[in-house]
């Protein structure tokens, strides 16, 4: 699976060329698609049965002579986890849910086939009526603005190529052309994102500590031991688009001047650990992570580091010490980590859905991010 | 690859494992912070971490046995105690606190006959707890190794084991009770 199925990028105009070629040629994987049944392959619908669910349509759509018409794609988180296995079908994204495997012969020979919707299986929206069927009628999704999950639920994670035709890595195309490390440094500062682990701490003013300080070697950190109740974010994202996490992460790694980063997953989120596995080979594979990334200078590579059941572990000084191989004990402060951190250097330790914004800030610019959101707060926040 | 499940094979000999073992020791030992990913290696190799493991990574690590022991014993996934086949984590998180995991771990508790921390007499079901596995809109969960399942009931947990008690007689006095 983690075959990489695009050639090597070796500069940015191969990584423009092949976005346009991707969106153009196969406009199978790009959002404007029509002929797609989305199946939600999050890990909340997995454990109510949707690879089930998946292979019954497969088969379906075999028995009906559409398995080369219709593509199925195994799509990450796409939020209401209570009602999984869901499904978005057909060019109006109708939305399916509380699927079985027995559901499957309905969906492809009466909506696929015939232009029908299977009514049993749509939701009634909030005042009891159906119908709601579409994605863009449902009060759940009508009031969101994604950003930080703006692929999340729309591609197929594992697919480097879906990534890279919805405009995946081309903020770090863009940063390494023009921006240079102050400039993706001064969008983040006009952006004001704050940290999203909860502490709310401004970003830019991390990585400019990082960044300032004399080192030979600095680290980019990314806090995936996510914890708290009811809480699952960053499994959704890490499952959903770990793509977006990478570049996030390589953008901060070029803004501090770091060549080493590493993700700190905990050991209960295996589907999260498996997938960004697999999008890190890609990436490497095809010239996105490693050494002079799209021709220039700029090499930075990413480690997965696994938890072991440790819930402190979340906190920055005992999820530094547990990559360094001891007991994940927390340390008072100061001093911070973008002083003293990974082994003693500056490290930037952000969470995962920090990183999650950042390419859409430097790919759109600060300010259009400063505009989302209220007055005081000028940001975007994933909410469960 | 996963920290819990446990591959060792009936029929892989301990020099086999030993042998594995080097491997993993030679392949982490240069690397800064390479006790971890070393020790979740061993195991998976061994299915827990005897104190010959130990013994070993430790030499092999230049570490003192307390050090490397002090590692183990502060993450919950490492275990000195041989696991079963299955290893059974009811989550206890909030969410599924509130919506009946402790019911489903008494459930489990009761019909495997064993305790927390504890591995059936056949080897084939561990039990522990878990803290949020993030599939907190289907609480209360159960993680079987790497599978999450869901919304798991107390009065029906003599089924939720039966599934996979590879063992006849297991199955059969699954149904009876």
């Amino acid at each position: 699976m983690s075959m990489c199925t695009i050639p090597k990028i070796c500069s940015v105009s191969d990584l423009t060329a092949l976005r346009e070629k991707l969106k153009k040629e196969n406009k199978k994987i790009s959002k404007d698609d029509t002929q797609q049944i989305l199946v939600c392959f999050g890990g909340s619908c997995l454990a109510s049965g949707a690879k089930d669910v998946r292979d019954a349509l497969q088969d379906e759509l075999e028995k009906a002579g559409m398995s080369d018409k219709v593509q199925l794609v195994e799509t990450g988180c796409m939020g209401p986890c209570v009602a999984g296995p869901v499904a978005l079908v057909g060019e109006d994204r109708t939305f399916y849910q509380s699927l079985k495997p027995e559901d499957a012969k309905d969906i492809v020979n009466s909506h696929i086939c015939s232009g029908k919707r299977v009514e049993r299986l749509m939701i009634a929206d909030e005042d009891g009526k159906i119908p709601a069927p579409c994605r863009q009628d449902m009060q759940f999704f009508k009031r969101q603005t994604q950003v930080v999950l703006r692929n999340c639920g729309w591609i197929d994670p594992i697919q480097i190529a879906d990534t890279i035709a919805n405009d995946g890595y081309a903020a770090l195309a863009k940063a390494l052309t023009g921006m240079g490390p102050d400039g993706v440094v001064e969008q983040m500062k006009i952006s004001g994102l704050r940290g999203r682990g909860g502490a709310g701490f401004p970003t830019w003013l991390k990585w400019s500590f990082a960044k300032a300080r004399e080192a030979d070697t600095r680290y980019v950190l990314c806090n995936a031991d996510e914890g708290d109740p009811g809480a699952y974010m960053d499994r959704s994202l890490l499952e959903g688009d770990p793509h977006a996490i990478i570049e996030g992460m390589a953008l901060a790694a070029l803004a501090i001047g770091s060549n080493q980063g590493y993700v700190y997953v905990r050991a209960e989120y295996p589907l999260a650990v498996e997938r960004l596995n697999i999008a890190l080979d890609q990436a490497r594979e095809c010239g996105l992570l490693g050494d002079n990334i799209m021709g220039t200078d700029f090499c930075f590579d990413l480690e997965i580091k696994k938890g072991s059941g440790a819930f402190v572990c979340g906190e920055e000084t005992a999820l530094i010490a547990s990559i360094e191989g001891k007991r994940g004990e927390p340390r008072p402060r100061p001093p911070f980590p973008a002083v003293k951190g990974l082994w003693g250097k500056p490290t930037v330790l952000n969470n995962v859905e920090t990183y999650a914004n950042v390419a859409a800030i430097i790919l759109k610019g600060g300010e259009w991010y400063a505009n989302i959101g209220t007055e005081k707060v000028r940001e975007q926040k994933y909410l469960l | 690859m996963s920290i819990s499940s446990c591959t060792c094979g009936q029929d892989v000999t301990e020099t086999e494992l030993m042998t594995r073992l080097e491997e993993v020791i030679k392949e982490n030992k240069d690397k800064a912070g390479g006790l971890i990913p070393a020790l979740q290696m061993a195991q998976i190799i061994f299915g827990y971490l005897p104190d010959m493991v130990v013994d070993r990574i430790a030499e092999g690590f230049n570490k003192t046995i307390t050090e490397v022991a002090g590692v183990i014993s502060f993450y919950s996934f490492f275990t000195r105690n041989p696991r079963g086949k299955y290893l059974v984590r009811v989550c206890l998180g909030t969410a599924c606190y509130v919506r009946g995991g402790k019911e489903v771990l008494e459930a489990i508790k009761k019909r495997l006959e064993i305790d927390v921390g504890e591995t059936t007499e056949d080897r084939q079901f561990s039990l522990e707890v878990g803290r949020c596995f993030g599939a907190c809109g289907m609480a209360p969960v159960v993680m079987v190794n790497d599978e999450t399942y869901q919304r798991v009931k107390p009065a029906r947990i003599n089924e939720f084991i039966a599934q996979f008690a590879t063992d006849e007689e297991l199955v059969l006095e699954g149904e009876e009770k």
